[in-house]
């Protein structure tokens, strides 16, 4: 075999790898209960879950609840099934917060009570298209 | 009254542009024929382009007469200016849209092909074709022509009413509005007006290696192709490198991200095209002696700009949706960059696997002790690591196509991108850093085993010695960071040496060897800044995060409450209050002694104010930058302290927006922002109200800090207009001594036929309301009603990054050594040239 060969077989070995670890690493979107699911199996991968926070009958947001030193924060979140979860987050409350239109959270669940967000995403109204805030 | 003629006159000026690319094609294809002909097509065509040309810059301009007239009946000009507007920021706004941006793109190629027109010759026809037909695909994109329902293009010169279906144009159709919607504040700075057009000319300058080597394939010159493209390939990676720097010191300096780099789809999209342009460089320099240094030059300056086109698609598209923070909005042109991207990688593709089997190409295995072997290596690595970033980037695509053959697809882009994407860049890094680091050596001179040892002996023994000490001295442990460290010392190390001995001989050349330095210091920076970036404000306080799980968690951010000292990683922080940005003087105000004028952004002082370098006295007029609030906080450390201002701004399209403050030192920078910020005064929630009866002179607590009624004095009509008529009209002085300094309280009490007239005083930064409720002149006391609310805080993040100097050195260094091969290659060429070669 020439060392050409062994080369080439080396590069499309390390491109596979690449593919295989794209697809290991990859997160998906998925609903609160497959969530639960998952990590009852004890998959403990972060997901994505799109949905809205939980509202009143005349649109105000609920649920939101800052810790004492207001470094932290859990809120109510609807999936997009219907399924409320209380989700706690690291960070403090980011702007705008309440006006989101949509939100991704990005975590997995602690326990069987508890969604742990690492990450948040903010789709906001329209106003503010093109952008949205971490 | 609605001004038509600027919007129809570029429309027009958009269809002769494109109708001009076809016929350019046209006529250069002809031209390139060889025949008796072709030397009158030649001509032809040249005059046809340069009527593109001015089509082209006449559309520029037409933009610009719309934009700096504030014809806000032009949608384009509606959505992205405001009559307040300075210049420099209706420049950005030009390429603020698709439209505008596609524009720009579309007028840097009309220029760089006026170049390619007047230094060639025999390339002349035969690139121009190929160039003028990309043109006339980019500038069907902004073309904004119905034909038979099907929408081709989008036109920046769509009126409003045309654009909106507002109601207020079913009763007047030439309604115009009075002002536009104005800029985004986060893109008014000076970067957002020379980023965008750097970046652009580097993405119009990747066609030029394309169009010679479609040219090549085409009239079967497989080598002699690489000489006119080479210049122009270094001159497109220097200038698409800056671009990307650019861009990411722009988020590093305004967005809330925390860095410089994010491994976003749109950062992605540039990255990996500039990657692949860049092996593309090396196997180009190597193609003289190599065949497989050819062919794969063939691929590679191929592959780079299909995937200019492939992140064309993927930004504006809209297909990256929910993934991207920042990218543009769809405009409906999803087919239509299907169809330019697959019509060039087809066309392409086709040609080179036609033409494959006559490329020249060698049976024998090239040894390890080649300088192309090195070459080759350096060149694949740089492919993987283009590839290992094209992939996952691509998830949204995989769901689209997976969707669009009816299935279902919830694939998401990985959890953790920054973590994903350095894993596998890290160790990619280290072998450019290595391969650049050796590959000079063989390059240089013909190696053998003695020969090489001899000459790396030296660079090895410092690299060793220097990686060692600054493990040691900066207590790197984490193995990949010290491989890391030594692989870029050693990059480092051994182009300096060969940068001594080349430049020695013909600094001409040391082109490659600077640049590499450049590489070697910007990898550098990277590892320190990112690997390193610590943040300051994290505090393990062991607090259960809640009851139904027990990890602890560290906080990373920081509570700090006004005026008072928190001690931080050996920093002592103070939060100062809330300050405004000077605009007819330097420096930053506290917002407490402003009060309002008829003028949104001119404030008068309600007292004596200390500036940096002037007195202001009560009553003077300052102008601010109303839309910024800043928060001063003081960073102490070792005796020394430095005063950080990070913003909030109210966006008018965003909401609130936060940028960071960033402390530059040369060893570090430190980067702060705000998280969390107090409500505005109309949500502030006051406690229960408790009252004191208090005498004048007599000591008192409030919010546990020792105040004074220090007197009450009676105003007169002359010093304070609002009591005229009062029948009493007093002002209480309540002094509070805080910590770091005093605050003055003044509430009014008036009496105006016989009503009793109450004016509180707020303290934001002391969180205290307070009232004189009543006056009890038997005792001589006074009764104070007292509300509290929480005190004036923030909550920070601050980020320690060390070194980052280093990145942005690298970067320079860099751009200095592409210069320099650039003025080579580019002499190389034209010495060809003039001999009649080329």
């Amino acid at each position: 075999m020439k060392r050409t060969h062994i080369f080439g077989i080396v590069i499309i070995a390390i491109a596979i790898t690449i593919i295989i670890s794209t697809a290991g690493d990859a997160s998906s979107y998925v609903s609160f209960t497959e969530a639960k699911e998952m990590a009852e199996e004890g998959d403990n991968g972060l997901i994505h879950v799109v949905g809205t926070l939980k509202k009143t009958a005349t649109g105000e947001v609920v649920g939101i609840q800052p810790s004492a030193d207001m470094l932290s924060f859990s809120f109510l979140m609807i999936d997009e099934n219907g399924l409320e979860q209380k989700v706690i987050y690291n960070e403090p409350i980011p702007n705008d917060f309440t006006k989101s239109e949509q939100v991704v959270v990005i975590g997995s669940y602690k326990g069987s009570e508890v969604f742990m967000a690492d990450k948040i995403l903010l789709k906001c109204p329209s106003k503010y298209q093109e952008n949205n805030l971490q | 009254m609605i001004n038509t003629f600027p919007g129809n006159a570029g429309h027009l000026l958009v269809i002769i542009s494109f109708v001009t690319a076809l016929a350019a094609t046209f006529s250069f294809y002809k031209a390139s024929q060889e025949n008796d002909l072709a030397k009158s097509w030649l001509k032809t065509a040249s005059l046809v382009y340069y009527l593109h040309v001015a089509a082209v810059i006449g559309v520029v301009v037409a933009l610009f007469y719309i934009l700096l007239n504030h014809l806000f009946e032009y949608h384009y000009a509606w959505s992205y200016t405001s009559i307040n507007l300075p210049f420099q920021y209706i420049l950005s706004s030009f390429w603020n849209g698709q439209e505008g941006s596609f524009l720009l793109w579309i007028f840097w190629n009309a220029l760089i092909g006026l170049v390619l027109l007047h230094t060639n010759r025999t390339w002349k026809a035969p690139v121009m074709t190929i160039y003028a037909l990309v043109q006339a695909f980019l500038a069907s994109m902004i073309l904004g022509v119905v034909i038979s329902d099907v929408k081709i293009g989008s036109s920046p010169f769509i009126l409003l009413r045309d654009a909106l279906s507002m109601p207020v144009f079913q009763i007047n159709p030439n309604f115009v509005p009075e002002d536009g919607n104005g800029l985004n504040p986060l893109l008014q700075n000076y970067w957002m007006v020379i980023h965008p057009p750097t970046l652009f000319l580097g993405y119009a300058s990747t066609l030029i290696p394309f169009a010679f080597c479609v040219a090549g394939l085409w009239k079967k010159r497989y080598r002699e192709w690489i000489r006119p493209t080479l210049p122009w390939a270094l001159f497109s990676a220097g200038v698409l490198g800056l671009g990307i720097i650019m861009g990411a010191y722009w988020a590093y300096e305004t967005l809330n991200f925390g860095g410089y780099w994010n491994w976003d789809p749109v950062e992605n999209a540039v990255y990996v095209p500039w990657i692949v342009l860049v092996a593309s460089i090396h196997t180009m320099i190597a193609y003289n002696k190599s065949n497989t240094a050819l062919k794969s030059s063939i691929i590679l300056v191929i592959a780079t700009f299909i995937m200019i086109l492939y992140s064309t698609f993927l930004t504006r598209s809209g297909i990256l949706g929910n993934s991207s923070v920042h990218s543009f909005t769809d405009l409906g042109l999803f087919a239509q960059l299907v169809v330019y991207m697959a019509a060039f990688t087809i066309l392409s593709i086709g040609l080179a696997i036609v033409r494959w089997k006559e490329i020249p190409s060698s049976e024998k295995e090239t040894s390890t002790y080649s300088r192309e072997f090195w070459i080759f290596m350096g060149a694949t690595v740089l492919s993987l690591m283009a590839f290992q970033v094209i992939i996952p980037t691509s998830i949204p695509v995989y769901n689209a196509i997976i969707e669009g053959f009816g299935g279902v697809s919830n694939l998401a882009p990985p959890a953790d991108q920054i973590g994903f994407y350095t894993q596998w860049q890290l160790w990619l890094s280290i072998l450019i850093a290595i391969l650049s680091g050796t590959g000079q050596f063989f390059w240089w001179e013909k190696m053998d085993k003695e020969k090489l040892k001899q000459v790396l002996t030296a660079p090895l023994i410092i690299t060793l010695l220097l990686s060692g000490l600054i493990i040691a001295l900066a207590s790197i442990r984490e193995i990949p960071y010290m491989i890391l460290l030594t692989a870029s010392m050693y990059s480092l190390v051994a182009n300096s040496f060969i940068l001594y001995s080349v430049a020695k001989s013909n600094i001409r050349l040391s082109g490659g060897a600077i640049t590499h330095i450049g590489v070697a210091l910007m990898l550098l920076g990277v590892l320190f800044s990112s690997g390193y970036s610590h943040i300051i404000s994290e505090n393990n306080t062991g607090l259960l995060y809640s009851r139904e799980f027990d990890d602890e968690v560290n906080q990373k951010n920081l509570l700090l409450f006004v005026d008072e000292t928190r001690e931080m990683d050996g920093y002592q922080l103070i939060y100062k209050g809330q300050r405004l940005e000077l605009r007819d003087r330097e420096g930053y105000i506290a917002k407490e002694v402003l009060r309002a004028t008829a003028k949104h952004d001119y404030f008068t002082v309600s007292e004596m104010v200390q500036l940096e370098d002037e007195i202001l006295a009560k009553g003077d007029t300052v102008r601010v930058f109303p839309e910024n609030t800043h928060y001063e906080i003081a960073f102490t450390k070792n005796g020394r302290t430095d005063v950080l201002y990070p913003r909030l701004q109210l966006n008018p399209q965003m909401g609130n927006v936060v940028s960071p403050a960033i402390m530059r030192g040369l060893w570090r920078d430190i980067y702060t922002h705000v998280t969390v910020v107090p409500p505005t005064d109309e949500e502030i929630e006051w406690d229960e109200p408790t009252e004191q009866v208090i005498k004048p002179q007599e000591r008192f607590f409030l919010n546990d800090q020792v105040s004074i009624l220090e007197e009450v004095a009676i105003l007169n009509a002359q010093e304070d207009p609002s009591v005229a008529g009062a029948d009493l009209a007093v002002q209480a002085k309540i002094r509070v001594f805080g910590k770091e300094k005093e605050y003055l309280i003044a509430p009014k009490f008036i009496i105006k036929d016989g009503m009793i007239g109450r004016v509180p005083d707020v303290s934001k930064p002391l969180g205290l309301r307070i009232t004189v409720q009543t006056i009890n002149p038997e005792e001589n006391t006074f009764t104070l009603k007292i509300e509290k609310t929480q005190r004036d805080y923030i909550i920070l993040k601050a980020v320690e990054k060390p070194l980052i100097n280093l990145l942005w050195l690298g970067t320079l260094v860099l751009l200095i050594g592409f210069g320099v091969a650039l003025s080579r290659r580019y002499s190389d060429f034209i010495k060809m040239r003039d001999k009649g070669i080329e």
